[in-house]
């Protein structure tokens, strides 16, 4: 008697994979329009702090980048683990700044040249003492906008 | 068709980095080569913060913590002369800030952000008060129209006068 009300075990049909392709051009598409080409290596550990105060950043085309931190893991052999500071995609001293600082300069339009601003991209563990001898590099150069590349953290309550 | 479209995707993942656009914005002083004149500066309206080697903060010579940086920045500023150990006005006062060669970089970031969070609190705050609600920050301000008067107005009243000396060199 129970027998009959028993049902029969379907198997569960496959889940269609027609519209895969869309679904996966639509995040190539997403990654395409929201990053850009990796111009360098980057050769040292940039684990950037967190921080509430940032302003966007309107202009990309001003910006110039200078990375510091201790090498990354495959580099300390090479260079040590104190904080260094890697200009383009080399690691290079405070002094090379001035230098880093005109050919970058030179790349913008004559007319923005003195608009240019400098993004620091710091490791959370670096000292001040590597941080203070860029910036005092920077003014000798007369790059004198610099803005500190940092995460958003979530607005504590005070 | 999956597969191509997989295959450039992952090529995308691994050539390119998502842009990080946001970043506190500092200017520096132009280089001289003659050290600057010591400024005198009225005690009570120099609010100092120093940070040692070992990430510890003393503010006007007492320990504190990052966490009470930003209140303690903000009665500072905005004391306007009632308590005569603090600041005569916004205009007067100054904040001087100093680090050490050893001090990290992480806490160099979250008392800059504080010092700089007091000042943009208080902006905020009065923006909120010029504009009868309107506007709720300042930086939301439109510069092109008609706020621009305002903004000289807020930043008049409010100037952030943010003053980082060299590092000390205790840390190494």
């Amino acid at each position: 008697m129970l027998g009959h009300f028993k049902r029969k075990k379907k198997a569960m049909p496959a889940i269609s994979t027609a519209s895969l392709p869309d679904i996966v051009f639509i995040l190539l598409f997403f990654f395409m329009v929201a990053t850009r080409m990796r111009e360098t290596e980057i050769k040292v550990k940039s684990n950037l702090p967190k921080a509430t105060e940032m302003e966007k950043l309107e202009k990309k085309d001003l910006l110039s980048y200078i990375y510091i931190g201790a090498p990354a893991d495959g580099y300390q052999k090479e260079f040590g683990s104190a904080p260094r500071l890697q200009l383009n995609d080399r690691l290079a001293t405070p002094e090379d700044v001035i230098d880093f600082v005109a050919t970058e300069k030179a790349k913008m339009r004559p007319e923005l040249q003195n608009a240019i601003i400098i993004a620091i991209k710091c490791d959370k563990e670096a000292d001040l003492g590597i941080l203070s001898d860029v910036k005092i590099e920077l003014r000798k150069a007369n790059a004198l906008k610099v803005t500190y590349i940092t995460l958003k953290e979530n607005k504590k309550n005070r | 068709m999956a597969d191509i479209a997989f295959l450039l995707l992952v090529f995308f993942l691994v050539t390119t980095e998502i842009d990080i656009d946001e970043g506190i914005n500092v200017a520096l002083p132009p280089w001289s080569d003659v050290p600057p004149p010591p400024v005198e500066l009225n005690d009570k309206n120099t609010l100092t913060v120093l940070i040692n080697s070992r990430n510890q903060l003393l503010v006007e010579e007492e320990l504190d913590d990052v966490d009470n940086l930003r209140k303690r920045t903000i009665e500072f500023l905005s004391n306007n002369g009632q308590n005569p150990e603090l600041s005569n006005s916004p205009q007067e006062a100054v904040v001087s800030f100093k680090g050490d060669v050893g001090t990290s970089y992480d806490t160099y970031i979250q008392v800059y952000n504080e010092l700089r969070g007091a000042y943009n609190d208080l902006r905020n705050d009065l923006t909120r008060k010029k504009t009868n609600g309107r506007v709720a920050r300042f930086s939301d301000l439109d510069r092109a129209t008609r706020d621009s008067i305002l903004i000289e107005e807020i930043k008049f009243a409010l100037p952030i006068r943010l003053s980082e000396a060299e590092p000390t060199k205790l840390g190494k």
